[in-house]
């Protein structure tokens, strides 16, 4: 069965905040339900169904529920670290589709910053990851496993550090309009050069940001999305894969996006060149360009040429993508970008992204979650959307 | 410039043999009988073919560098990488014992023993 049309994205809502000293993170998971569901024009009673990841605090699901006063019918807390949200949302079309649920809440909430930057990691629990005793004492951390995959694809494809810093160039260029974002002033390519490498060959400016935050979506049936006043954004197809470490057949020049794209794109009907917009997981400028061609709108090894000389940046290049500056330089509410991935891309089919960063005839989008680490094991989703 | 502290690996009574074999200068891999491939990390069950016919087997200790990165965003930079067992599977590791600028992809590298804080000495590679 697919769930092509079956389910709509009926309200968003991404959190202002970036640096939350003054909330609490339920109150910040119930201000991002509400801030959606006010967009939508929907109540929080109409809420059946829920959906939230490793964020939501306590008993994730069971306390949030009853934190936000709602009654879901079907609740569901994949946890795929970034990339969670973006399997929600295909999770709730599946859900609405096999008639379990009509309106479904997907929530994300993070306070790191304001928690002094510190990850959650196999520190507290060590028995918790079977990875451990194999991982733990070689000092493996987010920053230092993505900068393997970068120093592996500029052995085998040449790629440069000037090429991945146009990812940045790019992000920066969108950034410029959000009064929101982070980082607001355009970069070059040689202040990238420039920024000090901080995990060869990455430098601090191929890094995304530290942020507070949230954001929250609500997908709802065909029959509610007609009732709403909003630009009806259609979900067309999705595809989620785990890859990982393989039995010690590691193989870094590739993401699980090979695996979850193709499905995504079959379902929906629609090929790279149909995408007219697309927010890529933006972790560090390596998870873009892998992610690009993986996803297939390059050849495998021919992503540093298609991200060079501004093809991201909206209303100059081919592939507009993360036209709010991403996780480059706008926010990553709770170490988790995949929230703000789909917001994004719903703005984008709504014709809601800022004006000078609007897409013109932005019918087809596709937004893409990377969750946990490139260079160990990580969730990849990828969601194509359709305005109506 | 002052050694980093290693993390201890947390022991359980899967990885026992594991680290039993460490104290011994062993680095250990697993054969599963059933498919005949080599896997690491150590499983009970084959990831390939999920047999349970899984035996250890003692790695030469000699491999090549598939990836690496200099970690310098701490109080004492590191090197992290994938080493390529001459066996097949990969690791991860660090490089220890050689100036930075010298480690490269493909170079050969063989095993050192470091101590962890508070556990035992865990393999680690240095530079052939």
């Amino acid at each position: 069965m697919s769930i092509s049309g079956k389910a709509y994205i009926g309200g968003i809502y991404e959190h202002p905040t970036r640096n939350a000293v003054d909330k609490s993170l339920p109150q910040l998971h119930a201000e991002v339900a509400k801030g959606a569901l006010d967009d939508a024009g929907l109540s929080h009673r109409e809420v059946d169904g829920y959906f939230c990841a490793g964020d939501a605090p306590g008993l994730g699901g069971l306390s949030m529920i009853d934190y936000l006063g709602i009654q879901p019918k079907h609740i569901d807390s994949t946890e795929t670290g970034g990339s969670s949200y973006v399997i929600h949302v295909a999770h709730a079309a599946e859900a609405i589709a096999a008639g379990k649920c009509h309106v479904a809440l997907v929530t994300l909430a993070g306070r790191p910053r304001a928690e002094g930057g510190q990850m959650r990691g196999m520190a507290a629990r060590p028995d918790l990851f079977p990875e451990q005793n194999f991982e733990a004492p070689y000092g493996g951390v987010v920053l230092n496993l993505y900068a393997m995959c970068a120093m592996r694809h500029m052995h085998e494809f040449g790629t440069t550090s000037e090429q991945l810093a146009w990812i940045k160039v790019a992000a920066s260029h969108h950034a410029q309009y959000n009064p929101h974002a982070m980082l607001q002033n355009v970069v070059t390519v040689q202040e990238v050069l420039n920024s000090p490498v901080v995990a060869d060959p990455l430098h601090r400016l191929d890094c995304c940001v530290i942020s507070d935050g949230g954001g929250a979506v609500v997908v709802v049936s065909p029959e509610i999305a007609k009732e709403l006043k909003r630009p009806r954004v259609k979900i067309l197809g999705t595809g989620e894969f785990s890859k990982n470490q393989m039995g010690g057949k590691v193989d870094l020049t590739y993401t699980g996006a090979r695996i979850s794209g193709p499905i995504a794109f079959a379902e929906a009907g629609v090929k790279p060149a149909d995408i007219k917009y697309a927010s890529i997981y933006d972790s560090f400028t390596i998870t873009v360009l892998m992610t690009l061609e993986d996803l297939g709108f390059c050849e495998k090894g021919a992503g540093g040429e298609f991200v060079a000389d501004g093809n991201l940046i909206s209303g100059v290049g081919k592939l507009p993508f993360n036209t709010d500056g991403g996780g480059l330089c706008n926010n990553h509410p709770g170490n988790r970008g995949g929230m703000t991935k789909v917001i994004e891309a719903v703005r984008q089919l709504r014709g809601e992204a800022h004006p000078r960063v609007q897409v013109q005839n932005c019918d087809v989008a596709l937004a893409h979650g990377t969750g946990g680490s490139l260079g160990t094991r990580h969730g990849s989703a990828t969601l194509i959307m359709e305005r109506e | 410039m002052a050694e980093r502290k290693i993390t201890a690996p947390a022991i359980n009574p899967e990885t026992k043999p594991f680290w039993d074999a460490a104290a011994k200068g062993q680095l250990l891999i697993k054969k599963c009988l059933a498919c005949g491939e080599l896997h690491y990390y150590p499983r009970t069950i084959c990831p390939f073919c999920h047999s349970d016919r899984t035996e250890w087997q003692t790695a030469s200790g000699k491999g090549s560098i598939y990836s690496f990165s200099i970690m310098r965003r701490a109080a004492e930079p590191f090197a992290i990488a994938y080493v390529t067992l001459e066996e097949g599977p990969k690791v991860l590791t660090n490089i220890v014992d050689c100036a930075f600028e010298d480690i490269k992809i493909g170079k050969p590298v063989k095993l050192v023993w470091k101590q962890s804080e508070g556990g035992p000495a865990v393999p680690m590679f240095t530079l052939a």
